[in-house]
């Protein structure tokens, strides 16, 4: 294997890497806030690309109006199901929650099967952002460039808004105990709403970025993607937000490797990503840079 | 609280009654069961199949005085859901034969379930040699891959004068790996070097990405690349290839002949080489003219080539069962077995003792964002 061959191949991990890390953030900063595995994360990311279809393929809407109004439905969306399908839910055991968010997930892959078509649609990728760029003999998608950079981005701001802002002391605040925040004047039904629009908002931004690498969308799109990034949530340390960059990384980068160099393990690709999750709970369950104490989940 | 229970109770009890209503006149009609993907990834090909067979419908409802009525029956396009799938037309829908499925191994997975249950079942686009073999009812209006590895390979050797061909197989799919297997074998015969497939790559139905797949595949530098596989993942093959600086050209199998693989691919599919079973180009007897005419009425499009598979499975059958004038399974067994030189859409018909369907191959390109013939090549007697 030549350098360039291997450049190629990092370059083509990194841009998968980035890709899981963004999503994963989405994941893990619902479970750092409310204990909550949100499994419907996958679903939303996949509504996200469907908005956007019927933005720009449908409505003919250009893609710089399309994205910003595909952010704001999907964060109503998480914030409707959150609604439906978790409020009720608020005093349950943790258990009744995590079936809830089976049922949500469902209920979203189902309702697109029926609305939408089982049939994959193409999606509508401006141009911008799918051009190639040559370095050496290295070939990179300008997306490569964009979406580390939108995760970094994403990161940063997520870092600014829970440790910097009112808002994110209420969100710290809820995490740690919710009767406790309630007593204290926070208002934890508007907390938690806002912590899901902002989960299903990274999900959209990873959904926007996903459909244009991988330009085809279907109802069922969201799972593979759900598991994985859950997988990379847990490698980094579920609940923390750096960490899931970092599971992100791991995994995308890892995956392109397994395949890049044991061809014949290619049908492997997905255990890949589980086998990784079993070694992890098994050495460190609490991820990379996960809190000490453990939790039930 | 108790009020709705009781108001429960009723709706479970009327629900019971609609479901033993309808049983009622089953005598009045012949059910034909409709065994393809509706939803998940083969859903665009099983749609396209399930057009044809309704519109063979509509034009022929009546066999024996009776109405032909079809069930359909989503495999989901996964071998499990297949299998449930199957079971229900079998056992309780008690259908008189099934028409499918798009996708061999989605056929091969209801294989022991309607040979057990000893209903005909006509595949339309299958063509992995493997769904028909050893099994007495399961037959197919298709050609079958080793003829089309065959006329692929012939294609890339003598057309495109490819010396070294790679191959990136859905591994996965065994319509994928027995296709890439037989074009292979051929490949090699005919440049005479063990060699001559520089790289065989695999992946998984659903992958999204193929980056590494196709960087290594880069590495080897061949002339040609055949890759068969679900159109989607082809799609998406293609067009990371193209952005990964891969030129050489794409060879595929009947399976890209859907609009989702022009969308999907946009302008790198630009150029893709691929082997089916039928041109409207071409009409080959007067029940293509008819059937191209009719689809064109009715869904406002142009006829892919397992449409017209769909709808020959489905005249196919009537055809028998009017000729064993009863719709006893195993008399119709016997009756389709029987085949020979039918008529269908897509071609003359004559099924041999495997149950399959021996046929010319029709090669067609993707030209202008549309699939254009460019060739038939008849199978070597």
């Amino acid at each position: 294997m030549t350098l360039d061959l291997f450049l190629q191949h990092l370059s083509n991990g990194i841009s998968l890497g980035s890709l899981y890390a963004l999503i994963a953030i989405g994941y893990t900063m619902v479970y750092g806030i409310l204990r909550l595995i949100n499994f419907a994360h996958g679903d939303i990311f996949m509504m996200a690309t469907y908005f956007a279809f019927f933005g720009i393929a449908t409505f003919q809407i250009p893609w710089f109006i399309t994205f910003p109004l595909v952010l704001v439905l999907t964060a109503a969306l998480g914030m409707g199901v959150e609604a439906v399908a978790y409020r009720p839910l608020r005093d349950a055991p943790k258990i009744s929650l995590l079936i809830s968010a089976i049922g949500a997930s469902f209920f979203l892959e189902n309702l697109t099967i029926v609305l939408f078509g089982g049939v994959p649609k193409p999606f509508p990728a401006p141009k911008l952002f799918t051009d190639v760029v040559q370095v050496g003999t290295v070939a990179i998608q300008k997306l490569t460039f964009y979406i580390p950079v939108v995760t970094i981005l994403a990161l940063l701001g997520l870092g600014y808004l829970i440790n910097r802002t009112k808002t994110g002391m209420a969100m710290r605040a809820v995490s740690m105990d919710y009767e406790t925040a309630q007593v204290m004047g926070i208002n934890i039904n508007r907390t938690i709403a806002f912590t899901f629009g902002l989960g299903s908002l990274l999900a959209a931004v990873g959904g926007i970025m996903w459909g244009m690498k991988f330009p085809q969308i279907q109802p069922l799109m969201g799972v593979i993607p759900g598991l994985k990034c859950f997988i990379a949530a847990v490698i980094g340390g579920i609940g923390n937000i750096a960490g899931a960059v970092i599971g992100g990384f791991i995994l995308g980068i890892g995956e392109i490797m397994l395949v890049a160099f044991l061809p014949n393990l290619t049908g492997y690709r997905d255990a890949f990503a589980f086998v990784l999750l079993i070694l992890i709970l098994m050495s460190k369950p609490t991820g990379i840079l996960g809190e000490k104490t453990a939790e039930k989940v | 609280m108790r009020g709705r229970k009781v108001i429960f109770l009723l709706l479970i009890f009327l629900l019971a009654l609609a479901v033993t209503g309808c049983s009622k006149k089953e005598s009045d009609v012949i059910k034909i069961g409709v065994f393809e993907p509706i939803t998940g990834a083969n859903a665009a090909g099983g749609q396209l199949e399930v057009e044809g067979i309704k519109l063979a419908n509509k034009l022929y409802p009546e066999v024996l005085g009776k109405k032909v009525e079809l069930v359909i029956a989503d495999n989901k396009s996964d071998k499990v859901e297949a299998a449930t799938a199957a079971a229900r037309l079998v056992e309780k829908e008690k259908v008189t034969a099934i028409i499918g499925s798009w996708g061999s191994s989605l056929s091969m997975a209801a294989g022991d379930i309607v040979r057990q249950g000893k209903v005909p079942t006509v595949g339309a686009s299958c063509t992995n040699p493997l769904v028909t073999a050893g099994n007495d009812y399961y037959f197919r209006v298709c050609f079958i891959d080793p003829f089309q590895g065959t006329v692929m390979a012939n294609y890339a050797y003598s057309k495109l004068n490819a010396r070294k061909a790679a191959v990136i197989q859905e591994v996965n799919n065994d319509y994928a790996v027995g296709l890439a297997k037989f074009f292979m074998d051929s490949f090699r015969e005919l440049t005479g070097d063990p060699d001559s497939i520089v790289a065989v790559a695999n992946y998984n139905t659903g992958d999204q990405d193929f980056s590494a797949q196709l960087t290594n595949v880069k590495a080897q530098n061949p002339d040609v690349i055949f890759a068969p596989g679900n159109f989607t993942e082809s799609a998406l093959i293609i067009s990371q290839a193209r952005k990964l600086g891969i030129t050489c050209p794409f060879i595929g199998g009947d399976t890209w002949e859907t609009q989702e693989f022009l969308d999907i691919g946009q302008e790198a599919v630009e150029g893709a080489v691929f082997s089916t079973f039928f041109a409207t180009e071409t009409p080959i007897t007067a029940e293509s003219a008819k059937f191209i005419e009719a689809y064109r009425a009715e869904y406002n499009k142009e006829p892919a080539a397992v449409a017209a598979l769909g709808y020959d499975a489905y005249i196919l059958i009537l055809d028998a069962i009017k000729r064993a004038g009863t719709t006893d399974r195993v008399k119709l067994r016997d009756e389709i077995a029987r085949t020979k030189n039918f008529a269908g859409a897509a071609g003359i018909i004559t099924l041999d003792e495997n149950g399959d369907a021996v046929k010319n191959a029709v090669i067609k390109v993707v030209k202008d964002g549309k699939f254009t013939y460019l060739d038939t090549i008849a199978p070597q007697q």
